[in-house]
């Protein structure tokens, strides 16, 4: 059953109609509502809305951090289409150490998105082609656009010298 | 100690990615006299970058040679990434607006414009049409700005130097005009959350009026520069292509994707800041090559000189800022004479404004793609994340598709024609 706030719109009727409990939520925002998926239905949900929705683009994969609210990750993907220009936000909530499924096979433009969000969040995909850091160097030790990673007095920042 | 072996491990892991792109045939040195049958393969890997001048910033990119042609090109990026998304968390709502400024040097007022749309959005205030005119105005002019330096950059990486003067003698003109409204050359923080962050000066209708004029003399002048030069033309017809259905899986926004047939612009699309009560035309090409970027972004600057024109010829009338005392700062003579505009620049000044919980993800057409900051609040004075959908980032991804298979040569038409600025791509 899907919630009153995207009762009618018909990429969410898409996902009802073909994946039932795909969608967890809905919120409402200044863009548009905002669907909440559970974690493991990301990849047939996107694979859909690309092939059936239109969904040609995808924008930006990004997360959010409400430490310490559990769950404590947001995933965000923005998703647009060419011929409708219509877009859609799409958040998983996710706990810290939960492995989400990578959508590059879906859009190759979430490759950089990932690694972005896997660097920055330490939130891991499964089968990206090359999970690696994209930011900071490679042996960089932590996250730093978690909340419990400090703004100022970092080890390797100055004012410790 | 451990420290020491952390460091050890680190260079050794350098090392490691660049000999994964060693010579991958038994004679690494290549004077081995050719054995029947295949000839060996004489792979050279090269580093391009993080300093070289076609990069426009720090892009270091690894590329396979096989002879001068390149085999595959890997990207590598971060060299400037400053920490800016995780600064904004750090600050209140008006204090990102400096932030804004300092991703894309080229475009500052388009950032600007962005990140005060997305929080006027979640604030739901209304900005006065003088102040939208205004923005728009300005806006224009960035775009301008932006691809003079681009032109004159892109025409001086494939061997056009006079073209390079030009274009910065324009752009002088240019930055002299944001330099009269804001008081700054490049980092102008001049739209603000609310409105503008000054009244216009005396005079700026004149000097808009005049500056235009030029520009659109100007613009001719360099297209026909460039246009009728046969080696401009042979080095940027028919490079740089990928198939269309590529372009949009791998993210590409902006004029790279209108050279490609795609007419997609979010002026357009979805327009804010009365972009609709604006009369212009969204510029395509079907060639795909980097002479259709050209084009595209050659004729992007005259419909950016109408939209200016426009604005000059029908800017209202009104005020330049939006009615919100408990978000903008009061007046200075207000200030010192009342007292509810003192108490109201006491809080704003000490405890900043909240804006109501929620998140929303706002784009702009930047002079590079699609801009959107996707802004979170969790209903105090700082923001809770700030995230920016850069176009460059996305452009830029497409880079190790693009440069498969092309001469080296090549390659700095190629990345000139993307026109990322790494500021941008690092954030």
């Amino acid at each position: 059953m899907l919630p009153e706030l995207i009762a009618e719109n018909p990429s969410a009727m898409l996902i009802e109609s073909r994946l039932p409990d795909a969608i967890v939520s809905a919120t409402a925002a200044p863009d548009g509502p905002v669907m909440g998926l559970s974690p493991e239905s990301i990849l047939p949900v996107f694979r859909l809305l690309k092939q059936e929705g239109g969904f040609n683009r995808l924008s930006a994969v990004t997360a959010v951090d409400w430490w310490p609210r559990e769950p404590r990750f947001e995933v965000i993907y923005l998703l647009h289409s060419l011929q409708s220009s219509e877009r859609l936000r799409f958040s998983v909530r996710v706990p810290e150490g939960v492995v989400l499924d990578s959508i590059v096979s879906v859009w190759r433009a979430a490759n950089w998105y990932e690694r972005e969000v896997f660097d920055l969040f330490g939130i891991s995909f499964s089968n990206h082609p090359n999970l690696e850091r994209i930011m900071m160097p490679a042996d960089w030790e932590g996250h730093p656009l978690r909340k419990d990673y400090p703004v100022h007095g970092h080890k390797y920042s100055y004012s410790n010298e | 100690m451990p420290k020491l072996q952390d460091e050890m491990e680190g260079t050794a892991r350098v090392a490691s990615l660049d000999a994964e792109h060693e010579l991958s045939v038994g004679d690494p040195t290549g004077i081995e006299p050719r054995m029947e049958g295949h000839p060996p393969a004489r792979r050279m890997t090269l580093n391009m970058g993080p300093q070289h001048p076609s990069t426009h910033g720090v892009l270091r990119v690894v590329l396979e040679l096989d002879g001068e042609t390149i085999m595959r090109a890997r990207p590598e990026i971060g060299y400037l990434h400053t920490g800016i998304e995780k600064q904004f968390e750090d600050k209140r709502y008006q204090q990102g607006i400096p932030l804004t400024d300092r991703v894309d040097y080229l475009s500052n007022l388009n950032n600007n414009l962005c990140y005060s749309l997305a929080v006027e959005r979640l604030l739901g205030l209304e900005i006065p049409p003088f102040a939208q005119w205004m923005r728009v105005m300005l806006c224009e002019l960035s775009r301008i700005n932006s691809h003079l330096v681009w032109l004159g950059t892109h025409a001086l990486d494939i061997g056009a130097m006079s073209v390079y003067f030009y274009c910065f003698r324009e752009r002088e003109e240019i930055l002299k005009i944001f330099e009269m409204f804001s008081g700054q050359r490049m980092m102008t923080s001049y739209i603000r959350i609310g409105g503008l962050a000054l009244e216009p000066p005396r005079g700026w209708h004149k000097a808009v009026t005049q500056l235009v004029e030029r520009l659109a003399r100007g613009i001719d002048e360099y297209h026909n520069l460039l246009a009728s030069n046969p080696i401009w033309v042979n080095r940027t017809k028919g490079i740089g292509q990928l198939p269309l259905d590529v372009m949009i899986d791998i993210g590409i926004t902006g004029p790279m994707l209108r050279a490609a047939g795609v007419k997609l612009d979010v002026r357009k699309e979805c327009p804010h800041s009365s972009y609709e009560k604006f009369d212009f035309e969204v510029p395509t090409r079907t060639e795909n090559d980097v002479y259709a970027r050209f084009e595209v972004r050659m004729e992007e600057m005259r419909q950016s000189v109408r939209i200016v024109r426009q604005a000059l010829a029908g800017m209202p009338t009104g005020p330049w800022q939006a009615d919100a005392p408990h978000i903008l700062l009061p007046d200075r003579e207000k200030m010192k004479t009342q007292m509810e505009s003192l108490i109201y620049h006491f809080k704003i000044v000490t405890e900043g404004f909240r804006v109501p919980a929620g998140s929303v993800y706002q784009v702009v057409e930047s002079p590079r793609g699609e801009l959107g900051y996707y802004v979170v609040s969790d209903g105090t004075a700082n923001p809770h994340r700030v995230f920016m959908r850069t176009p460059s980032f996305g452009n830029l991804q497409s880079l190790g598709a693009m440069l498969e298979n092309v001469l080296i040569a090549d390659s700095v038409a190629i990345m000139g024609s993307m026109d990322f600025v790494l500021g941008d791509v690092d954030r």
